[in-house]
């Protein structure tokens, strides 16, 4: 900037004219260090932290894809040193499947009746302020403690490691997930929504049941799916809860084999074949795993589009 | 009371309505539904009560249980059980110190790695250096990091990052053996593999959370602070992170929270030797990995006992951790326990 026509006074220009040069300088060296470097750090930081999960996907596919075969799927594992007989974890998958299933099927009622208690009967209050902490804490356990806990109250009492056992481990595990998750879709609906349908006459149980949970579905379900896919993978509660078995599933009260098991008992294996079927197992598994939360985003985004 | 849709039988027309009130001929009960409604409504609402009470004695029945199995070996050794430092199943001598001190110090190595690194993540990815799409797409990258289950990141550590760590480990031993920190010789797994990996497991969980706390913060005071003339660097270091301490420490303390409790992975990098060494090459054991170990085969009843009394000690650290972490979140107002909790969302199957 220059001291302009209009401005006739001479000595006014002239501050002028400083503060613009002021203004304009450039950062001083060390100030433009600093920021460029701390902008490369971060970069060079937030690149390390991507690298290990890059790693881990590549090394599962690279090492787990070619071995993934129809027979994977169906057939038992092989004893050790057999070849060309079909190999395969199969009733692993199934094992998964009906531990994960046990424990949707407990935690589900138990989970959205608690969420329907902190949403609609108790907003704001003390009682709820203190459930939603407790739950919060409960979710912070850790998840060999809960296994703990199910040995304690079921292979215990039982004398029998058990699917039970493991479901109810992980049941445990997804109860404060599903509880935080519903509460928190359930607070989305607007309360209006409720008021009308109370001055349409019906009772508290109607207005939950046929406008709120029924507003509230798609995040309900986003929340049951990222709990499903968080205990999907559990390893540390099933080991002494349901143990591991190389047949299959015979029934809710005996050892149930599972994938995360068995991926840790062959990935400690000395025998290759198995560190082998552990890469094959975790393909399977991250990729249940992965389906099940890229499924409740799209859930989720669905009915954020509707809106 | 009845169903809206339906239509109003011995209700009087609208257009009568007020006639008839007054008239009283028809009474207009507002008030009582039939019976089985009122009593389907009541059964709803304690049913709802009770469910809320399950989840949270869910939590007392847990520390109960853990407790009473523990019984055992807490009468058999008291507090001694801190600090002695035999384990000899045969024997029935049993004494946590080496599994404790390899709890903490993996954990505070996990801590030291990730801290930065999830500070530096959560910075790029809610600073505006990029463009959104790119932002969130990070931040969803780190989030699927926290979705893949322990066992296989155990596996990857296993057969990729100990190799791959086994060379480093091998020059800081012979260069900087004279410092205690480095002074066996390295074996591949081991205390800093652990610590390593733990970084990577708990690093999503304190990006997450800081960069919540990070995008709660009031734009007026990044603005306030640029207008200034500070650049974004020093509106970081001067504004945002000071403004943000308080979710930040207790995203650290959730991370820590994590650690502390983290099995698998752990369970298979860290060797399984109980020992104490200053040294961060040697091997170690970690609460978790034990009782990952041994519980399945524990026969003896004092065994059993002292192994919950093991899980007794984890759960209270945690117990402790995780109620300091999320009053700290909480401080920093609604969006930090929206922070919080959707952490658990996304927390790291073991």
């Amino acid at each position: 900037m220059t001291a302009t026509p209009s401005n006739p006074r001479p000595e006014e220009a002239l501050v002028q004219d400083d503060l613009a040069t002021e203004l304009q300088r450039s950062l001083p060296l060390g100030r433009a260090m600093f920021s460029y470097g701390m902008s490369a750090i971060a970069f060079g930081l937030t690149g390390l932290a991507l690298l290990p999960l890059l790693a881990i996907l590549f090394e599962i596919l690279r090492q787990g894809i070619p071995h993934l075969t129809w027979e994977v799927f169906t057939a038992l594992p092989a004893p050790v040193g057999l070849s060309g007989v079909p190999n395969g974890f199969a009733n692993a998958i199934v094992g998964t499947l009906i531990m994960v299933g046990t424990a949707t099927l407990l935690s589900i009622p138990i989970g959205v009746m608690t969420a329907i208690f902190l949403a609609e009967f108790s907003q704001g209050s003390a009682i709820a302020t203190g459930i939603r902490f407790i739950t919060t804490i409960l979710s912070g356990v850790p998840s060999i403690v809960v296994g703990v806990f199910a040995y304690g109250v079921v292979v215990l009492a039982t004398k029998q490691f058990s699917a039970l056992a493991g479901g109810f481990a992980l049941a445990v595990i997804m109860l404060p997930i599903v509880v935080l998750t519903t509460e928190e879709a359930l607070k989305l609906v607007p309360v209006p929504q409720r008021l009308a349908s109370a001055a349409l006459g019906t009772s508290q149980f109607q207005t939950t049941f046929r406008v709120v949970i029924a507003t509230a579905l798609p995040g309900i379900v986003t929340g049951i799916l990222l709990a499903v896919a968080r205990v999907s993978g559990e390893t540390a509660p099933l080991l002494f809860t349901a143990l591991f078995s190389q047949n299959w599933p015979q029934g809710l009260d005996t050892p149930t084999p599972s994938l995360s098991v068995m991926i840790f008992n062959y990935a400690n294996s000395p025998f290759i074949e198995q560190n082998q079927l552990a890469w094959t197992a975790s393909v399977v598994l991250v990729g249940m795993v992965l389906f099940t939360s890229l499924l409740s985003r799209l859930v989720t985004r669905r009915r954020l589009k509707l809106r | 009371m009845r169903d809206p849709s339906e239509p109003a039988q011995n209700l009087p027309r609208p257009t009568a309505g007020l006639q008839t009130q007054h008239s009283g001929d028809v009474e207009l009960d507002i008030l009582t539904a039939n019976r089985s409604d009122l009593w389907l409504d009541q059964g709803f609402t304690w049913l709802v009560r009770v469910f809320a009470f399950v989840t949270v004695a869910l939590l007392v029945w847990m520390s109960w249980v853990i407790f009473q199995e523990a019984q055992p070996a807490i009468q058999q050794f008291g507090l001694k059980f801190l600090w002695s430092q035999d384990w000899d199943v045969g024997a029935l001598t049993f004494g946590a110190l080496p599994y404790i001190y390899g709890t903490l110090v993996t954990s505070a190595i996990a801590l030291i790695v990730a801290l930065p690194v999830g500070l530096a993540v959560a910075l790029v990815t809610s600073e505006n250096f990029l463009p959104l799409w790119v932002r969130s797409s990070l931040a969803f990258i780190v989030e699927i990091l926290a979705a893949i289950p322990s066992v296989i990141v155990g596996l990857w550590g296993i057969f990729v990052l100990i190799p791959f760590l086994q060379p480093i480990q091998q020059w800081l031993y012979n260069s900087f053996k004279w410092i205690p920190l480095f002074s066996t010789e390295p074996y591949g797994p081991g205390i800093f593999p652990a610590g390593i990996i733990l970084a990577i497991m708990i690093l999503p969980t304190i990006a997450a959370i800081s960069r919540d706390v990070l995008l709660a913060i009031p734009p007026e005071l990044r603005s306030a602070s640029m207008s200034l003339g500070a650049t974004r660097w020093e509106t970081i270091f001067g504004v945002l992170l000071p403004a943000g301490a308080s979710g930040i420490l207790g995203a650290a303390i959730l991370g820590l929270g994590r650690a502390l409790g983290e099995t698998m992975a752990v369970t298979m990098v860290i060797g399984n030797s109980p020992q104490i060494s200053a040294s961060l090459l040697g091997l170690g054991y970690t609460i978790p990995a034990l009782l990952a170990n041994e519980f399945a085969e524990a026969l003896d009843k004092l065994h059993i006992g002292a192994l919950m009394y093991l899980a007794l000690i984890l759960f209270v650290i945690t117990l402790l951790v995780n109620i300091v972490a999320v009053l700290l979140v909480r401080l920093i107002g609604r969006r930090g326990a929206l922070a919080a909790q959707t952490t658990y969302t996304q927390q790291t199957p073991e």
